[in-house]
């Protein structure tokens, strides 16, 4: 078992796309929330295997996209003051005066969190970050109460829940009476979880299923968790598209306020600059996919992107470019 | 950003291990998943192992699914006869 070429069988996509193509029920709008999963339903086209009646949109999956402008500022700014050595991820702790701008969510976040704790424990006074990162479920919320779209399934996201478990998103299925299905990334994952959505649709149930079962235990990674919760705790957080979520995202305690670059620094930001044209908020939550805004593909390009949907390569704008649309 | 790969752990030092996958192998941290053995496969994400992997969930998996085409090429047989 090496986890890998077992879950990408040929013959077993064509039944499991079998079955998503045999789904007779009304149109539905499933949207797949990771940024990994929208990638991996491109680079295997698999939107081209589904029936006119399954749409799949993408949703607020992606931390690079749904960081704010003004954050992005924060970073560019602590970058450009003098002595300052800024990472984003790698061996952070053995690189002098380093700085790390932290994005991510809770995949992330207990990564982050363990390397401060580390820091802490070895005494080390040239290392701080600035937590930028970011919850999945207060934004699955925000979501669902502008009502701006109608979901009818949600493929949520395989290693954020390798990490929190399946109990946070509980209350989408109780509250909302969306199914849920938690899948993995192999492209037999996806297509099962496809087609798990339309089964629950199909016998009107609602309720959080778990596709991914070799790598999530309900009850997630606890150890991971907790260490995420000694070291931060939620505040409120701007997402790109959904504004100003509150606990949605995570801040240092006091406790490491040592380790928190924005209390250590006065970092000078301009006034925050949106591109003109640029409908990344729009395609963040799921309303308007990338063809429809007029830069797209034109004077917006991976090579060249305006918006971050552009630049990240999970990004829903560069999944469309790379990969062709659908 | 999710990526997170599916890697053996192949030696222990304390908190650190040594993971194996495709001929690559590298240097991560075990913080977040103390409970780890040597021959475990591991998810790793940004040098941590952050989930341990379910052989028999997996298996049962593939089981279903090979159900799925056993079941299926018999339908098909039957749909020929």
């Amino acid at each position: 078992m090496k986890y890998l070429e077992e879950f990408r069988d040929g013959a077993v996509a064509q039944r499991l796309a079998g079955r998503i193509q045999a789904y007779a029920g009304r149109p539905v709008n499933l949207m797949e929330v990771c940024g990994t999963h929208t990638v991996a339903i491109f680079r295997h086209g698999i939107r081209q295997l589904l029936p006119p009646n399954v749409r799949m949109l993408s949703g607020p999956g992606c931390p690079v996209c749904v960081t704010a402008n003004a954050d992005l500022d924060k970073a560019i700014a602590l970058a450009q003051m003098p002595g300052v050595i800024l990472t984003t991820f790698g061996d952070m702790l053995k690189v002098p005066g380093s700085y790390s701008f932290a994005v991510g969510f809770e995949t992330t976040a207990p990564t982050i969190a363990a390397s401060v704790a580390e820091a802490q424990r070895q005494g080390l006074g040239n290392y701080s970050i600035v937590s930028v990162h970011k919850l999945v479920p207060p934004a699955l919320r925000a979501l669902l109460d502008s009502g701006e779209l109608r979901i009818d399934g949600l493929l949520l996201p395989g290693h954020v829940s390798a990490i929190i478990g399946s109990a946070p998103y509980q209350f989408i299925a109780r509250d909302y009476g969306i199914p849920c299905v938690i899948a993995g990334f192999e492209p037999l994952d996806v297509l099962q979880g496809i087609a798990l959505l339309l089964a629950q649709i199909t016998a009107g149930e609602a309720r959080v299923e778990i596709q991914y079962r070799r790598a999530l235990p309900p009850q997630g990674n606890p150890a991971a968790l907790a260490q995420m919760h000694a070291v931060f705790q939620p505040g409120d957080a701007e997402w790109r598209g959904l504004g100003a979520i509150p606990a949605s995202g995570l801040r240092l305690r006091d406790d490491y306020a040592a380790y928190d670059a924005e209390r250590r620094l006065a970092i000078q930001t301009p006034p925050p600059k949106e591109q003109r044209g640029c409908r990344c908020g729009e395609v963040l939550r799921g309303v308007i996919a990338p063809p429809e805004c007029a830069l797209f593909g034109q004077a917006c390009t991976p090579e060249n992107p305006l918006g971050p949907c552009m630049v990240s390569f999970e990004g829903t704008c560069a999944a469309w470019y790379n990969y062709g649309g659908a | 950003m999710c990526l997170a790969v599916p890697m053996q752990i192949t030696e222990i030092h304390d908190s650190q291990a040594i993971i194996a996958a495709g001929g690559v192998q590298r240097c991560i941290s075990l913080l977040l998943l103390p409970e780890a053995q040597v021959g475990d496969y591991g998810l790793v994400h940004a040098g941590f192992a952050i989930q341990k992997l379910d052989e028999a969930e997996a298996q049962e998996t593939l089981r279903l699914w090979s159900e799925l085409l056993a079941a299926e090429e018999e339908t098909d047989a039957d749909g020929r006869r």
